[in-house]
């Protein structure tokens, strides 16, 4: 920790002794010259599994960085442009873990990204031994935050804001149409998030009267699911609640469709697939009335609306990595402009006293408590004739709920 | 307990799969039952047809099965290639060296693939996709009737070729006694270059088949091959009709202890079948006695 103190004291001496050189001797022109850059770290997996998230996020976060510096940088820095130093997470917590290093060897005043839960879980455990802030873009595990670490911040909701706020909704919705639903099948992959997500349903659910008539447990991948679809066929629920990572989603609506399994509703939490623009464009039938309760963006934000425009012209989906890792850089640069000082404790100082609000999520105010930030929330969605609608809270709703889905 | 409408459901979506799985496991068998290796590309093979079947549909509009008549001479070709250009030199006569070049070409196409789709998961719509036939109380998918006959029709060929063509009496010879068969005048790479082929030409019919119902992603392979493996055994190593009858039973297996277990226990009736019949007859059911 020492070395580190005086290598920035140091560097900050050199940098006053040099500005100070530099004033005396330049003409006035080149006094009014540009400080140096602030450098930000973005951490992405851009190759490997994982690769497609990564783009995206990169995108979001190169667009806000963009926009800042047009906007003339970091103002009480004396207009300092942000400088972006990208790392590859390869998809993987380790190749995470180097690229922090290589960019605290860089300077970065702090990092910004991660995406899955592993990778941010060790990117910012990395990033804390050097009094690093680190801000988490996606990554929903609740151990993120809830490990102490000072340096690190979750703009997004995390895993058991989700699942409340998910359970919150549905049981509104369903109350606003009169409790048409009343049995539950959980589908869910084996794995800890779909094991996770479904113990909780079961346990929360009954709770609201809702009766969970069985659990089926899919691997992932899955060959066939013709045998769950069989299965939800006889049981026949109300509401079907499928927590399964893509492939899976997609084979289940698309088996759904073709044996005819039509429940009142098909209502997903932080699912791979039901709000994925592709899944929609793709199979428009299968996807049309699933809900889901994920990250989104504000639809009536306008600031939203022209960061998609900008996106969606060049061919490429408004995907919800992209306003999330908006926000994030856009958080950081107000955490620097409060800061005053491209210094790494006085950036977390800042963000632990951030009440942020120009982001493009249906958020209020941001306000960090040990690392979280208790202003987020996600919402829930709806493919209405083809378009991902968010259609509860009222407040951020571009389209009032089809439920139940099927009439 | 379910009602009979569905076990006998079931039973029949076990099936469909089945016939689905042998044929993936028919290249596999072959290429051991020659080769006497088991062949680590198989998966990342069989995802590339799929990508191929998918790029013909997106690029050209082919129908998936129509381009299985494009995708198979390509791949027969490709595997024949592959064999006679790059395993057969670098296995240096050693057929042990088979297993580590097959498994570093896996790695090969599977970052090709991804380097090139990346890892997002594709998949083709069609109106057939998602049609059914009713029979009864049942509903049985179009896509599957049909992978389930085409899959009938590839092993009956396949069968027909080793058993009464010339270059199937060629590929048994070399497959029973190597040294014997070049001194008769077969020419051993020839031989096995064209097994390679037909194992990959088995793949991509497969992939026509499962394309208008399934995904396909660089790693899908890995769904199909472990099945595919244990089908092998059951049916016996190299035997045709084995890996056929192995493929339906295994898929009746998996279907019905996948509705009666679920869907992630049920996973264990395969590798319970795998184990007792390498406990009790590791020969398989139509294996020859090694």
């Amino acid at each position: 920790m020492k070395l580190v103190e005086t290598h920035l004291k140091r560097r900050t001496i050199l940098k006053g002794g040099a500005a100070a050189l530099a004033t005396l001797s330049a003409p006035a022109v080149l006094r009014a010259a540009e400080p140096a850059p602030i450098k930000v770290g973005i951490l992405q997996p851009v190759t490997g599994a994982l690769a497609q998230d990564g783009e995206y996020g990169r995108l979001g976060a190169e667009l806000a960085i963009e926009d800042i510096n047009k906007a003339g940088g970091i103002k009480s820095l004396g207009g300092a442009k942000l400088q972006m130093v990208f790392g590859d997470a390869r998809s993987n917590p380790e190749a995470g873990t180097q690229e922090v290093e290589r960019m605290q060897e860089e300077g970065v005043v702090a990092i910004v990204g991660g995406f899955a839960s592993p990778i941010c879980l060790a990117a910012s455990q990395a990033a804390s031994r050097y009094d690093l802030p680190y801000l988490v873009d996606v990554g929903v595990s609740d151990q993120i935050t809830g490990r102490g670490l000072k340096n690190t911040f979750r703009f997004a909701p995390g895993f058991s804001i989700c699942t409340a706020a998910a359970i919150q909704n549905l049981v509104r919705i369903n109350e606003a149409a009169g409790k048409p639903a009343k049995t539950v099948v959980l589908v869910h992959e084996d794995g800890l998030f779909g094991s996770g997500l479904a113990k909780l349903m079961a346990t929360e659910l009954p709770k609201h009267g809702f009766e969970i008539l069985e659990q089926i447990a899919v691997p992932t991948p899955s060959r066939d699911l013709s045998n769950v679809t069989l299965r939800l066929r006889s049981l026949n629920p109300d509401l079907i609640i499928p927590s399964t990572y893509y492939g899976e989603t997609v084979l289940l609506a698309r088996t759904m469709q073709q044996q005819r399994v039509r429940p009142k509703a098909v209502y997903a939490v932080l699912n791979g697939a039901a709000s994925n623009r592709r899944f929609v464009a793709e199979f428009p039938e299968a996807a049309e009335g699933v809900m889901d309760c994920n990250h989104w963006y504000d639809p009536r934000n306008e600031k939203s609306k022209a960061v998609q425009a900008r996106v969606e012209a060049t061919g490429k989906p408004y995907n919800y990595n992209i306003p999330l890792n908006y926000s994030s850089v856009a958080l950081l640069a107000d955490a620097l402009e409060r800061a005053g000082a491209a210094e790494r404790g006085k950036v977390i100082e800042a963000l632990n006293t951030s009440t942020f609000k120009d982001h493009l999520m249906p958020y209020g105010e941001t306000k960090f408590v040990n690392g979280q930030n208790t202003g987020a929330a996600p919402v829930s969605t709806q493919v209405q004739k083809g378009q991902i609608k968010v259609v509860y809270p009222g407040v951020f709703a571009d389209a009032k709920p089809m439920f139940p889905a099927n009439g | 307990m379910y009602s009979p409408t569905i076990l006998i459901e079931a039973m029949i979506n076990g099936l469909l799969t089945g016939a689905i799985y042998a044929l993936i496991a028919l290249g596999l068998t072959l290429v051991y039952g020659v080769l006497h290796i088991i062949n680590f590309a198989h998966g990342a093979i069989l995802a590339s047809a799929m990508f191929a079947v998918w790029g013909l549909n997106v690029l050209a509009g082919i129908d998936p099965y129509l381009s299985i008549l494009v995708v198979t001479p390509i791949f027969f070709g490709l595997g024949y290639g592959v064999q006679r250009l790059v395993i057969g030199p670098a296995a240096k006569g050693d057929d042990g060296n088979i297993l580590l070049i097959t498994l570093g070409i896996s790695i090969f196409i599977e970052n090709a693939l991804l380097a090139g789709f990346g890892s997002d998961t594709r998949s083709i719509s069609s109106d057939f996709s998602f049609s059914v036939i009713e029979a009864g109380p049942f509903l049985i998918s179009s896509p599957r009737l049909v992978g389930f006959a085409g899959s009938l029709v590839v092993t009956a060929l396949l069968w027909f070729i080793m058993s009464r063509t010339d270059a199937g009496k060629a590929i048994r010879a070399v497959a029973k006694e190597k040294l014997g068969a070049s001194l008769m005048g077969i020419d051993v790479g020839h031989v096995y270059a064209l097994t390679f082929g037909l194992g990959c030409a088995a793949l991509a019919v497969a992939a026509g088949l499962l394309m208008p119902t399934f995904y396909v992603n660089p790693r899908v392979g890995g769904a199909f091959v472990n099945i595919a493996f244990t089908i092998v055994v059951l049916g016996g190593m190299g035997s045709i009709p084995g890996a056929m009858i192995g493929g339906l039973l295994i898929g009746l297996v998996e279907s019905l202890s996948g509705l009666l277990l679920g869907e992630s226990l049920g996973q264990i009736g395969i590798f319970v079948i795998f184990i007792l019949v390498l406990l009790l007859k590791p020969t398989g059911l139509f294996g020859a006695k090694a």
